[in-house]
């Protein structure tokens, strides 16, 4: 339908608009994965013992493993041997404030709109920026501190709380796993871990910027979070890419320990660069991320997926305690050639547990966008309840939506709902909002804003609007 | 004002209008009828630029401007409103962020500041007083979960806020029992002006007791074959729509 499909046509050429390079000396191993790489890793990073053989044993495992096969997604293949594994801007000395940041690495942020002074000034984020693979700055520590609350780099828990890893490190997330979990156990280079101890109520939220940066270096990040008996915590990820011809391979792994009575919110905005129009280039981000939840706790999971060429993402809950609370709140956007296949696992273990998935898929362009969702009511979950609702949103004729619901119920007190539905943008939407002054692009932004409102509602607020604006930049795509 | 002359237009190469003249003065209130099939919808669309019409022939200018040239944000932006048939649901988007959205690519259109959600907010309980709607349909998503009479309050809602120099009201009347549109007209009389030129389009002449038109057009089988004074709805109501159109060509039947 000539003008307004143009015009969107058009909006959808539109270039990634955080795509630069920063130039930074950096320190990397050899290329390829062998012990040798993971005996290197650990000694730079000057692991205690339990940590190396930890790598190692994920490392045998992971030659033993297969690549999955079942992702509704179109991956060419890795050649892990051509990867660089770990790769760490070279500290001048050590940092104390900003103040002593590469100020090349505090340009970037500010690129991004992410300053770290305006954060700090402003904002009361604490903000632990994850350049590549090493954090260069953790801000607000002492007043975390204050509380007895961690929040470091991973590295640095492993060298100060090795107790803490000691005990729950892979208790989530094992490191047999699956193939990029375990592939991250065994290369991880940094990332981030937050302790939050008992009847602690951490009075800001938590927040960690990714950045990929070095040419062929994979980012294998890994966090940890812990919120003791009775504590609350919300946790906020974002992240945004350079442009870049090759594939970038990302396997981060998050897991989350909610212990009883405790909260954890964990919510994320992604933003890796897609690939271009044709599919050239893009991030692979093969993620791992799932939360145990014991007695009376509650886990909320909330993602806004617009970036990556495939993403491949399921944060989980194990709702081990009873009257444990798992939620899932999601929206996942592929345009051009990007592919997604996203969803969530709820696994109800103790009783009276209750979980809630809201998904919301939009494919525009040549996307193509999977949901698969796992919900499994094991025999001793009495009075176990569900709620799953997965809606797709279509722009245009040549993109895809997929759902894959998984229910599994083992106990006949539960109550499991799914609720599905899709719909597609129509040009008497468009010519209504027209009608009305408002411009095609507007009009577009507007209703896939609308469409995902039940999820943007569960993001803490500065978030939200930056995931609106995102929206309304990856989106500018097609409608027919 | 308005100035139609010799519209011809089709839809998937199949001729609806036949040739339309029509001259709509300033603060005139003209009413369109016609039997079903006719072409009153068409005109309707075709004068807010829906892109489904192809225009083959004739010109049709907004205060001395053409009209047809200009995209569908474009009329809208230099005062067209068009109060929909079938007003469209947009799931999720709240209808006071709709509004403001629209009210402020109007005034960007004319040069003017935008509206604060302060100053809005003013405005828009000025408007919901005037009409009697239930403030509650503010905070709803654009038509969604509407009833029939809602959707159809909310159109002249929209209208109201947007303040449009020409009104088209396609069929407001349809679905609505005795009382919807009586408030329906009612909102549509407190909006009538000097300023303000009104195209109703009706199949009855119900409407018309409530919205009393300075003139009637007879539109059959896409083209207006009768005009006349409010009276000449009267007639329509006692006689029928044969008996204009007996000098008319045989009616094809063709989608409303």
């Amino acid at each position: 339908m000539s003008t307004s499909t143009e015009s969107i046509e058009e909006l959808a050429n539109k270039d990634y608009q955080f795509g630069f390079v920063t130039d930074i000396e950096a320190d990397e191993v050899p290329i390829g994965l062998t012990e040798d790489t993971i005996r290197q890793i650990s000694v730079k990073k000057n692991e205690p013992e339990f940590m190396l053989e930890w790598r190692l044993r994920a490392y045998r495992q992971w030659l033993a493993m297969t690549e999955p096969k079942w992702p509704n997604v179109k991956v060419s293949p890795i050649d892990y041997q051509s990867i660089v594994y770990y790769s760490a801007p070279k500290p001048k000395k050590q940092l104390v404030s900003l103040d002593e940041v590469d100020p090349e690495v505090l340009r970037t942020f500010q690129k991004l709109g992410i300053s770290l002074e305006e954060q700090m000034r402003l904002s009361g984020v604490a903000v632990d920026a994850v350049f590549d693979s090493v954090s260069v700055a953790t801000t607000f520590r002492e007043k975390l501190g204050e509380l007895g609350i961690i929040f470091c780099s991973f590295s640095e828990a492993v060298k100060h709380h090795p107790d803490l890893i000691k005990l729950y490190l892979g208790s989530v997330v094992p490191y047999s796993d699956n193939y990029y979990a375990t592939l991250n156990s065994a290369v991880f280079s940094d990332g981030s871990f937050c302790y939050v101890p008992k009847g602690v109520r951490c009075p800001m939220e938590l927040s960690t910027y990714f950045r990929i940066n070095a040419a062929n270096t994979g980012q294998f990040e890994r966090t940890l979070i812990i919120a003791d008996e009775g504590a609350t915590v919300s946790y906020l990820e974002g992240c945004t890419a350079p442009m870049r011809d090759e594939n970038q391979l990302h396997a981060a792994v998050v897991e989350l320990v909610a212990l009883k009575g405790a909260t954890i919110k964990y919510s994320t905005v992604q933003n890796w660069y897609p690939g271009d129009k044709d599919g050239k280039g893009g991030i692979y981000n093969f993620v791992t991320k799932r939360g145990k939840a014991m007695e009376n706790a509650k886990i909320s999971w909330t993602q806004v997926e617009t970036g990556s060429a495939i993403t491949w993402k399921y944060p989980s809950c194990i709702l081990q305690g009873d009257n444990s609370i798992g939620e899932f709140y999601s929206v996942a956007l592929t345009n051009n050639m990007q592919q997604a296949d996203t969803g969530t696992k709820m696994v109800h273990i103790g009783k009276n547990t209750r979980s809630t998935i809201v998904s919301k898929g939009i494919s525009a362009g040549h996307g193509q966008n999977t949901y698969r969702g796992l919900v499994r009511v094991n025999a001793g979950a009495e009075g176990a309840r569900n709620y799953s609702q997965c809606d797709s949103l279509l722009l245009g004729d040549r993109c895809g939506a997929h759902t894959f619901p998984y229910i599994d119920v083992r106990n006949q007190t539960s109550k499991v709902e799914h609720e599905a539905s899709t719909s597609k943008i129509g040009e008497d939407q468009i010519f209504y909002c027209n009608q009305r002054g408002i411009s095609t692009e507007d009009a577009v932004s507007m209703i896939v804003n609308g469409f995902c409102k039940e999820v943007f509602r569960e993001l803490p607020m500065e978030f939200a609007v930056e995931a609106q604006k995102l929206l309304g930049v990856s989106l500018e795509g097609s409608v027919g | 004002m308005l100035e139609i002359r010799n519209l011809h237009a089709s839809v998937e190469g199949r001729e609806i209008l036949k040739g339309i003249n029509l001259t709509v003065g300033k603060g005139e209130v003209h009413a369109i009828m016609g039997p079903n099939g006719s072409g009153k919808s068409t005109l309707a669309s075709v004068l807010a630029g829906k892109d489904d019409y192809d225009v083959t022939a004739g010109e049709v200018t907004l205060n001395g401007r053409d009209l047809l040239e200009l995209s569908p944000e474009d009329r809208a932006r230099e005062g067209i409103f068009l109060a929909f048939q079938y007003p469209v649901e947009l799931p999720g988007v709240n209808n006071t962020y709709f509004l403001r959205t629209a009210l402020n690519a109007i005034r960007a259109h004319q040069g003017l500041e935008p509206y604060d959600s302060f100053d809005f907010l003013k405005l828009v309980k000025d408007k919901i007083k005037l009409l009697q709607i239930d403030q509650d349909l503010l905070n709803r998503p654009v038509n969604e979960g509407f009833s029939g009479g809602e959707k159809k309050r909310n159109e002249i809602f929209q209208m109201a806020v947007l303040d449009p120099k020409l009104a088209i009201l396609d069929e407001t009347d349809s679905g609505l029992d005795i009382d919807a549109l009586k408030v329906v007209a009612n909102g549509v009389n407190a909006l009538r002006g000097p300023e303000r030129s009104i195209i109703v389009v009706t199949h009855y002449q119900r409407l018309l007791n409530y919205i009393v038109p300075d003139f009637v057009h007879v539109l059959v089988n896409g083209r207006i074959v009768k005009s006349g004074g409010k009276e000449l709805a009267f007639e329509l109501e006692e006689r029928g729509y044969d008996w204009v159109g007996q000098d008319a060509e045989v009616l094809e039947p063709v989608a409303a």
